[in-house]
């Protein structure tokens, strides 16, 4: 109460000479804006944060919508339906998956595989039906870009609930929270932006580098299928014998290079030297773009169940694990791939070429798997 | 319900505008308290000229933005290169890409040796502003 009494007077004495008997005006300007800060400071704050996140949302509302039109496009250009295909596309966007219940971790992953598998049949089938003219390939493409499609709809819709509720409650934690990591989702919004137009087309992206390093090594050599949509071709690297694992191209799909993986060893009974997998890494920030970097264990993404299995693959016969990858952030990863990014595969290879000079001895066999998308990426 | 909720994300809280409101009201009185002063106190005057422009600008500026309808948003193509090669005379061409493109694919013979082409690279190129930081 002491410190506002000085605060007054000194703020008068101030006031007082210039301006005459105006400064009541000034007194009462800065009593207003004293009390609206003190009471309502807040709640201005919460509107500040409202309007940002409002901005973003007009934004992602922008995405989206060109996201289902860029798929609604490209089933009406390749597929050929006979009849709109927007009811479906619509439709398609508003799928969900259950993960399976995980209170009993024991056998949660053969679970969780089972899901998958019976969300990609889901996913294929509605493709076909949408756009009945496609091949292997292009149904394939098709596939990742209303997935694309669907995960910038699902990202709006969670950052459009949150906006609506914090409206709602003016609860400054709900929005503070969403507005906090508002340029994240921003970030991730934008790369599966321009990832659509990537899977529409077919074009290799970042993702893909794993892939491209397989691709160039099997590159002339007879491949055969080795699992779901995954190929393998055997190729002499420094008088070792390689197996080189890889996702079946050019269509977009990430094969699956677990069971790949674990029937070689199979097929071997175990006889494999070193496995070395490479794969596309997010990069921190302040790295290079295809920067090229090598370590231990399974070098794989996804929801695991692939490095689930090739880890209980490694641990049966005791095989070590090698991991060569290739840095890029998040929106190259999912965009056309960049040519920092395609320049280091050639790097990557002469990594791997090192490692088998290294720890394995001439005669040996080896497993190369190139972990990633292969669209755009033929074998 | 998505209608109500669209338009709900596009309404103007009352609260701003009211703020708004008041600040230009404010702002104008300012003005016309300065015309009135400049008869008997000139620097008054001045500062109430000064007071009132700054806050009808900052008030006018702050409801413009706020009425600002949502500038027109595009999702850019990059340009992505398509290189084919022979693998007999060495012969390289680079064009756009062009849907169907990927990479190890046989293409039109080569223009030198009639040899089959293949597309080896596919990619974008990116020029970033190179922002010195001291890590």
């Amino acid at each position: 109460m002491n410190k506002l009494a000085t605060m007054t007077a000194l703020q008068n004495q101030i006031m007082q000479e210039p301006f005459g008997e105006f400064s009541w005006i000034l007194n009462i300007l800065f009593y207003a804006f004293f009390f609206v800060f003190m009471f309502y400071g807040q709640r201005i704050q919460i509107y500040i944060m409202l309007r940002e996140v409002e901005g973003s949302l007009y934004k992602l509302k922008y995405i989206k919508d060109e996201g289902r039109k860029t798929a609604i496009e490209t089933i009406k250009e390749i597929g050929k339906p006979q009849t709109d295909p927007t009811a479906r596309v619509d439709r398609f966007l508003e799928y969900f998956t259950i993960s399976p219940q995980s209170l009993d971790p024991a056998g949660v992953v053969a679970k969780l595989e089972h899901i998958l598998d019976v969300r990609e049949t889901r996913f294929k089938d509605d493709v076909k039906l949408m756009a009945p003219a496609t091949d292997k390939t292009q149904a394939n493409n098709l596939e990742n870009t209303l997935e694309a499609a669907m995960a910038l709809n699902y990202i709006y819709k969670v950052i459009r609930h949150f906006y609506l509720l914090g409206k709602k409650t003016l609860s400054l934690y709900i929005i503070m929270q969403i507005q906090m990591i508002l340029p994240l989702v921003m970030r991730e919004a934008e790369a599966y932006a321009s990832a659509l137009k990537a899977f529409a087309y077919g074009q290799p992206i970042g993702d893909g580098a794993g892939a491209l390093v397989a691709a160039k090594l099997t590159h002339g050599s007879p491949t055969r299928n080795i699992a779901k949509e995954c190929v393998v071709a055997t190729v002499p690297i420094e008088g070792r014998t390689a197996y080189v694992i890889k996702a079946e191209g050019p269509g977009g799909n990430v094969g699956k290079p677990g069971d790949g993986v674990k029937t070689i060893m199979e097929e071997n009974e175990g006889n494999i030297a070193n496995i070395i997998m490479v794969d596309a890494a997010l990069k921190l920030e302040g790295e290079e773009v295809g920067e090229v970097a090598e370590g231990v264990g399974a070098a794989i993404g996804g929801p695991g169940v692939d490095q689930f299995k090739i880890e209980e693959s490694i641990l049966k016969y005791r095989v070590p694990i090698n991991a060569v990858i290739i840095k890029e952030d998040i929106g190259d990863a999912v965009s056309p791939m960049r040519k920092e990014i395609f320049d280091a595969v050639d790097k990557a290879i002469e990594r791997i070429k090192q490692v088998i000079l290294e720890k394995t001895k001439e005669g040996d066999k080896v497993i190369i798997a190139g972990v990633g998308n292969t669209i755009g990426i033929g074998q | 319900m998505s209608k109500a909720s669209s338009s709900a994300t596009k309404r103007i809280s009352s609260f701003v505008l009211l703020v708004i409101f008041i600040t230009l009201a404010l702002s104008l009185t300012a003005l016309i308290l300065a015309i009135s002063a400049f008869n008997y106190n000139e620097i008054a005057a001045y500062y109430l000229l000064l007071i009132g422009f700054l806050g009808a600008a900052l008030s006018t500026y702050v409801l413009l933005q706020t009425r600002k309808r949502i500038k027109r948003l595009s999702i850019k193509a990059p340009a992505i290169t398509t290189t084919i090669e022979c693998s007999k005379c060495g012969f390289k061409s680079i064009r756009e890409f062009e849907r169907g493109d990927y990479i190890f694919k046989a293409v039109d013979p080569c223009q030198k040796c009639n040899e089959n082409m293949l597309i080896t690279a596919i990619y974008r190129e990116v020029k970033e502003k190179t922002k010195r930081t001291r890590f």
